[in-house]
């Protein structure tokens, strides 16, 4: 963190997106976080995609739980809604948020102890679901906010700041979503926001379950030689499978790639990201493929970051299948809301 | 891009924008801390150790210093260093015990200046402590030069004079007041000195011979008429003047006359206001006591009727201007403007009738005395020329520099040194982390807009000559003004080994001066950081290979405010705040000289 809160001076001739604003639009407020943390890179990551998105801030709505990965719902977009719910239990408030208004971008912040220890049940379901959302976990393998105990996603063999080595096998949230069918899995990196911000730009965009599992070293309790998550370690073992670029509307038309070797994920504004192919054995599309090939590679040890898997056009999605309204609950009048005594007394004939 | 050699003396230098823009280096950014603290006194001697008159410069210094400072690109107005001085001026407590003294024992050796402007007194002030006797030669009753005789005594207050030249004489000059120079070569024949130093100016008023020009005595030479403003011989004009020219000196000769009795005074310019001379604040106090300034009219004649002056013919012209420049121009007609007088205020120029030609002192073809650019020395070895006398007239800080540095070279050759072989620059640099996130100076940014001076109101100005229009800061607006100052002697200082690329200090710079990248040509990095770069006399800084991936960190100096984010938000310290210290050679510099602890405070 910074003891003073970043001032509000900007270079003069910042660009600014089809609403006028900048990304310091976009920003929150101080980040309380250890200096040189992950996250903070993620936050920043989000700014510029809410940004390059030209997202209305008042049409963001930020959830999270408990862990410093949480905290950072604080830091980006101080425009937006927020809600900072209990330990593990984001996923609920997301589900009853977004029941209530379709209309709003939701993106759920959570830590890897946040989602796969405690939260790990809310998780699955908010999948299941297939809620309409951004779910971005700032994984680091451990449990920063409590000081540094292994959390579920600690690599076997990793060691902990004194020494300690886990022993426990991970939970992996990319083979975990795979495996319940999300419609939209990808894996980035703190360090990389070339990659990163593109895939959080693609995630407000796809029409359902967007989860984000990014590596974002805890600089303070897992930094150090031996760990699996540090910045030196998460460098040399991750490998980009996917390249995804931001296309701008004036050069959206004139750009063709090879069927196949891309996708393209339109935006609202007429741009578009665009997400390349590295590996050519590697196909988005299927997910039988992209888990067998994801899982190769762990057992090779490298992680493999980018679009992992993606469905165009996902059915299931929350509303769809719950058939709930399309008017948000807030604007809607109040005699919808509330049938009336007469209502009530008729349905409860019916259990006499 | 090679990594940037950051330990070459002038790179961090040049970070110092309004250090680096001063002609004598002064340590603004320290003066101004200094003035934060409550520490006039040492903000005053910080001052006076490189431009040697602050109360007079915290007045009437050109302040080629404000254009250059940063805050003026980060928004639309520069810090008000100038008038901060004056606070410094204006506060500080008795100096006398800080300043330098010169020795009992003498070096036995005498150097002569000629003239008594704020050349000749740099030097006196550089040499005397080094045991010189200096002899200085005024040709009138009063030193100071142009600052006296010229500058009008409501911009610039005898007392502030009087005072700082004070310092110097009374540290053992020998001035010698009403004692012209009238031959070089009797002087020199003489050989009482070691060496001569010409301070003499540039006293000659430019002429424009237009017809009618000898017809009336109501037609004045700027810098003349001035000058006897100065001295008391000439204390009331006529209600109409008309100012031909628009520099300066047209400035001060409009707002002098408006002091004797004008009531209508126009200044008449050739060109668009674009194209003036005069700087941008002495136009407008003079539009602000109804000073009318009238543009594209071009002298034609001095129209006089029944033997006294009627006015003047102009020919009004017409500009095309493209690109900032003017590409043709058209007359459309003739004008008349009347008028009681005249003041031709067109410019300066050197004057040497008392410097005989065959004495070994070149002048060139414009009657310029030849003189070097660095040493500012002569074609007669012992003769050395600075201020205006050297290369035309110039002002006040550029006359202190050149008596620096003409003192610096008359040390080296009264030592039998080489002239040629100059002391080196130097700048050390130190670090300010106190603790994790603590910084001995105020990092903050503070987004205070500019403090306006207050000034004397327009019927209380006018009622005598020598009114100083311009009060000086208050203490409240002084305690805002300092803060908008954005420390840029506090450097960014960075150690690539040490960085892991976590992108914490890229995210928190306010400015976004710093991107890490892969490597490249300078033209071609700058089309790939984070903000536009495109202010190309700011320079990038280039680190070496980031340990982790081999990338570079760039950084874009243009627009940092130095609020030390990236160092306090840097998990291991690769990027540290360090204050620059800039050590601009003076002569004696490094010798057991009789100079006090110039400094109050520890
Ligand atoms: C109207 C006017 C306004 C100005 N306003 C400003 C301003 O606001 N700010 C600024 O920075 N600059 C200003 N200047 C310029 C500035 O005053 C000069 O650049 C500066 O004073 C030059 O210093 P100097 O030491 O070279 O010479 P001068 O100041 O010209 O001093 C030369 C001295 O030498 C004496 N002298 C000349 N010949 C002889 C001789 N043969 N024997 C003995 N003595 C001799 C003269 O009497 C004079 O005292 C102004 C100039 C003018 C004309
Ligand atoms: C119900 C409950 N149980 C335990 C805790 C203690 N606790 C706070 S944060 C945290 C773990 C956070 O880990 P993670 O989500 O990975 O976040 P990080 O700090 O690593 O970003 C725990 C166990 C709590 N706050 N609430
Ligand atoms: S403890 Fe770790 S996870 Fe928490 S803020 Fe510090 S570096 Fe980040
Ligand atoms: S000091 Fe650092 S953070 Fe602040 S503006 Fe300069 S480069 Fe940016
Ligand atoms: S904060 Fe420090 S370690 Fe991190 S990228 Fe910047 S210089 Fe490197
Ligand atoms: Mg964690």
């Amino acid at each position: 963190m910074t003891f003073m809160a970043k001032p509000k001076v900007a270079h003069p001739e910042l660009p600014r997106n089809a609403l006028g604003l900048t990304r310091r639009d976009y920003e929150g407020s101080n980040s309380t976080l250890c200096a040189g943390c992950g996250h903070d890179s993620i936050t920043a990551s989000i700014v510029e995609a809410c940004w390059a998105n030209a997202l209305q801030p008042q049409n963001l709505v930020k959830l999270s739980g408990i862990g410093c990965s949480s905290k950072t719902t604080a830091y980006f977009v101080s425009g937006a809604h927020g809600f900072n719910s209990v330990h593990g239990r984001m996923p609920s408030v997301a589900t009853g948020a977004n029941a209530a208004n379709r209309k709003l971008h939701y993106i759920g912040v959570s830590g890897d102890g946040d989602t796969l220890s405690i939260g790990l049940g809310q998780f699955i379901h908010a999948i299941r679901r297939n809620l309409n959302m951004v779910y971005i976990i700032e994984n680091n393998g451990v449990y920063g906010l409590t000081k540094g105990q292994f959390s579920a996603s600690a690599d076997v063999g990793t060691k902990a700041k004194k020494g300690e080595v886990n022993s426990q096998p991970p939970i992996d949230p990319v083979q975990l979503a795979l495996t319940l069918g999300a419609s939209f899995v990808g894996r980035g990196f703190s360090g990389d926001k070339r990659q990163l911000v593109p895939l959080i730009q693609a995630g407000l965009r796809h029409p359902g379950f967007a989860l984000i599992d990014v590596l974002s070293p805890c600089v303070t309790f897992n930094d150090h030689e031996g760990s699996t998550k540090s910045y030196a370690y998460t460098r040399e073992h991750y490998h980009a499978a996917v390249e995804a670029d931001y296309v701008p509307r004036a050069e959206a038309i004139a750009v063709d790639y090879p069927a196949g070797e891309s996708l393209l994920v339109p935006l609202h504004d007429g741009s578009q990201v665009r997400l390349r192919k590295l590996e050519p054995a590697f196909d988005t599309r299927n997910r039988a493929n992209a888990y067998a090939y994801i899982d190769a590679k762990l057992h090779e040890g490298e992680y493999v970051t980018g679009l992992i898997h993606a469905q165009d056009a996902p059915e299931h999605e929350l509303h769809a299948v719950n058939r709930t309204a399309a008017t948000p609950l807030n604007r809607m009048p109040y005699e919808r809301l509330n049938p009336g005594a007469a209502t009530l007394a008729k349905l409860m004939a019916r259990y006499r | 891009m090679e990594p940037t050699d950051t330990a070459e003396p002038d790179y961090f230098h040049k970070v110092v924008d309004c250090q680096w823009a001063c002609p004598a280096h002064t340590d603004v950014p320290e003066y101004i801390r200094l003035i934060a603290q409550g520490e006039f006194t040492d903000a005053y001697m910080v001052n006076r150790a490189s431009n040697v008159f602050p109360g007079i410069l915290g007045r009437v210094c050109d302040r080629p210093c404000e254009p250059a400072c940063r805050r003026g690109r980060i928004e639309d107005k520069p810090v008000a260093i100038c008038r901060l001085k004056r606070v410094a001026a204006d506060h500080r407590d008795d100096i006398s015990a800080l300043l330098p003294r010169a020795p009992e024992q003498k070096n036995g050796k005498r150097v002569a200046c000629i003239g008594a402007g704020p050349a000749s007194l740099t030097v006196a002030n550089d040499l005397l402590p080094l045991g010189y006797e200096v002899t200085i030669f005024e040709q009138f009753a009063v030193a100071g030069g142009l600052m006296r005789t010229n500058i009008p005594a409501f911009r610039l207050p005898a007392n502030v004079l009087n005072e700082e030249i004070g310092y110097i004489v009374s540290m053992g000059a020998d001035l010698r007041l009403n004692s012209p120079i009238r031959s070089m070569k009797q002087l020199l024949d003489a050989k009482e000195f070691d060496a001569v130093f010409v301070g003499s100016g540039a006293p000659k008023g430019k002429e424009l011979e237009l017809p009618g020009r000898r017809d009336s005595d109501r037609i004045h030479i700027g810098i003349a008429w001035l000058e006897s403003v100065a001295f008391d011989h000439i204390d009331k004009i006529g209600e109409r003047v008309l100012i031909i020219g628009v520099g300066n000196t047209a400035m001060d000769c409009c707002r002098t006359s408006m002091r004797l009795g004008a009531k209508d005074v126009k200044v008449m310019a050739r060109k668009p206001r674009k194209f003036f001379k005069a700087s941008a604040w002495e136009l407008e106090d003079a539009e602000h006591e109804t000073v009318q300034i009238v543009v594209n009219r071009a002298p034609k004649s001095f129209v006089t009727k029944d033997g006294k002056l009627a006015g003047m013919m102009f020919e009004a012209l017409e500009y095309d201007i493209s690109g900032g420049e003017i590409t043709a121009t058209r007359v459309l007609g003739d004008e008349f403007y009347p008028c009681d007088d005249v003041i031709l205020a067109i410019g300066q120029e050197n004057a040497f009738p008392w410097i005989e030609r065959d004495i070994g002192i070149n002048l060139d073809r414009w009657n310029v005395p030849v003189v070097d650019k660095t040493t500012f020395q002569s074609t007669r070895p012992e003769v050395f020329f600075g201020g205006d006398a050297a290369f035309g007239p110039k002002n006040i800080i550029w006359s202190v520099e050149h008596g620096h540095q003409a003192a610096i070279s008359i040390h080296k050759f009264c030592q039998g040194e080489s002239v040629a072989a100059r002391m080196p620059r130097g700048l050390t640099l130190s670090s300010r982390k106190m603790g994790m996130h603590e910084w001995s100076y105020k990092n903050e940014y503070n987004a205070a807009e500019r403090r306006l001076v207050p000034h004397v109101g327009l019927v209380e100005r006018f009622k005598k000559v020598n009114v100083e229009v311009e009060l000086g800061f208050t203490a409240e607006q002084a305690a805002l003004e300092v803060q908008r100052c954005l420390n840029c002697d506090m450097q960014t200082v960075f150690t690539a080994k040490l960085c892991i690329e976590c992108d914490a200090c890229i995210d928190v710079c306010p400015t976004d001066c710093l991107t890490i990248t892969h490597g490249g040509e300078e033209a071609d990095l700058r089309t790939r950081l984070r903000a536009p770069a495109r202010v190309t006399a700011q320079p990038l800084v280039v680190s070496g290979a980031l340990p982790q991936t081999g990338r570079v960190m760039v950084k874009d100096e243009n627009l940092c405010v130095h609020c030390g984010l990236c160092a306090e938000r840097c998990p291991t310290a690769a990027w540290d705040m360090q204050k620059s210290t800039i050590h601009w050679p003076h002569a004696g510099d490094g010798e057991t000289a009789c100079r006090p602890k110039q400094r109050q405070s520890a």
